[in-house]
């Protein structure tokens, strides 16, 4: 596997050799965060056209194809446009807090991104908490959903946000039960550790019965804390127009829409750090000659493939289930999703304590 | 730490913050430049589907979100204690399996008591 970090280390080398340490130190700090943009906003017109092309399949229609080849030019145009639209200024909003909420969901997701190990040494920051900081930074994304809702003095906006939160809270908690059950498999919460643990085989084979029950959870529970699929209910259409977002215009709702597109694919990468060994390639213990042709493919290749491929099953759930009410999301989570995912906690810690796991 | 030898994580997540605000500082600016701009008393008026705006927009909402809230508050608590524990549980032992045992039969009764007196019913 090609380590990317000696092209990193060599280049601060190269730049230590002529400017003193804080210097070079701020210089990689401005790069990081000119690639970190640039990634966002790849991603971000990526899904878009991503979701409106799979959604346009599962319906048996072509999707967006005037604009480009395949319409793959739709999404620059949809941004440019949505760039020049009017920015309308409300009489009775909460004007700071309704100001300060696209802030609070735009860098939310930004910081998770930056934690996610994209390939063999490409990783921004690497706590030895990383998980756990992962989600603490993924809550703070639910006050601004609710910050939104609050300031912008509206009942439809009231009602989306009162539901958003209701259901993020819920369901971080299944998401958290989740992801410990992997951390008593692996006993380590720093994300490049989890990677190199799953050199011979990923976390599901490794843990297998309770650690695919437990990516069955996390799938529904980052479906519900993405406002996605048929979990969608804080913008249900038509009861709330569009939820938390409606009184926003311009690319202040862009950036809303953004970091929902944003926070799809940081759950699924979420989900291929912990189940699919993140930029591992597949190995299968003993079948060296396939191991060695399966290092042959980049591992940011092996990464943001995992991660499409979760999020198309995301987006799948997204054109194929009908939407839920509020008492059956919420029942479903307190009474089976979190029992379940509490017993299986019980039974990996089971599993660890007598050996059972490879 | 990983990408770049020398600088430290809280440098890093400091930086990521940065670019996030960055980012919408940046967009807005860009908007704020090349965007129209118009004024009328309708237009900044709540939206509630084209018809006047009936009343207050800070209205009664129901009380069962609080309830959840409240849950969510004890289970969250909870997670936060299995993380430390779920990190060093290979050392404890079954001493250790058996004090989380405990630790989370009193949270599953909670879990019961509240199911129980109706909290989790949706009315």
């Amino acid at each position: 596997m090609f380590n990317f970090g000696i092209w990193t280390s060599e280049f601060n080398k190269f730049l230590m050799g002529f400017m003193p340490e804080w210097l070079a130190a701020t210089v990689e700090c401005v790069i990081i965060a000119l690639l970190v943009l640039l990634t966002y906003t790849v991603l971000a017109l990526f899904y878009i056209l991503y979701e409106r092309k799979l959604c346009a399949w599962f319906q048996c229609r072509l999707g967006p194809m005037r604009v480009g080849k395949w319409g793959v030019l739709q999404v620059f145009a949809d941004m440019f446009k949505i760039l020049i639209k009017e920015l309308i200024s409300l009489k009775d909003t909460d004007r700071f807090l309704f100001k300060l909420a696209p802030y609070i969901v735009i860098t939310s997701s930004v910081v998770m991104l930056a934690c996610l190990p994209w390939g063999r040494g490409l990783q921004i920051i690497d706590y030895n908490i990383g998980i756990f900081f992962i989600l603490a930074v993924s809550s703070v994304g639910v006050l601004g959903i609710l910050l939104a809702g609050w300031s912008s003095n509206n009942k439809y906006t009231l009602i989306g946000a009162m539901r958003s939160g209701a259901q993020m809270i819920s369901y971080e908690i299944s998401l958290g039960l989740a992801m410990i059950t992997i951390i008593v498999l692996s006993g380590t919460m720093n994300i490049n550790e989890l990677v190199w643990q799953q050199e011979s085989a990923w976390f599901i084979f490794r843990g297998h019965i309770p650690a695919i029950i437990a990516f069955l959870i996390y799938i529904v529970a980052a479906t519900a804390e993405t406002n996605r699929g048929p979990f969608d209910l804080p913008e249900a259409e038509h009861e709330l127009t569009a939820g938390y977002h409606t009184e926003y215009s311009g690319i202040h709702f862009g950036f809303f829409y953004l970091a929902e597109y944003l926070n799809l694919f940081i759950v699924s990468g979420i989900a291929t750090l912990m189940f699919l060994g993140g930029w591992m390639p597949l190995h299968i213990p003993g079948w060296d000659a396939f191991n060695n042709v399966m290092d042959y493919i980049p591992s940011v290749v092996w990464f943001v493939l995992k991660s499409f491929f979760i999020s198309y099953v995301i987006i799948w759930f997204k054109w194929t289930f009908p939407r839920v009410r509020i008492d059956q999301m919420l029942s479903f989570e307190w009474k089976y999703l979190m029992p379940l995912a509490l017993a299986n906690l019980i039974l990996m810690a089971v599993f660890v304590a007598l050996g059972w796991h490879f | 730490m990983n990408l770049l030898l020398e600088i430290s994580n809280n440098a890093l997540a400091v930086t990521a913050t940065l670019t996030g605000i960055g980012l919408v500082f940046a967009a807005l600016l860009i908007a704020k430049l090349i965007s129209p701009k118009s004024y009328s008393v309708k237009k900044s008026e709540a939206y509630e589907c084209g018809m006047p705006t009936r009343g207050q927009s800070m209205i009664q909402f129901k009380a069962g979100y609080y309830i959840f809230a409240i849950l969510f508050l004890i289970f969250d608590v909870e997670t936060v204690f299995l993380y430390p524990w779920a990190v060093v549980m290979r050392g404890l032992g079954p001493n250790g399996l058996l004090c989380i045992g405990i630790f989370m039969f009193v949270l599953i009764m909670g879990l019961a008591y509240a199911w129980r007196k109706g909290a989790l019913k949706w009315t």
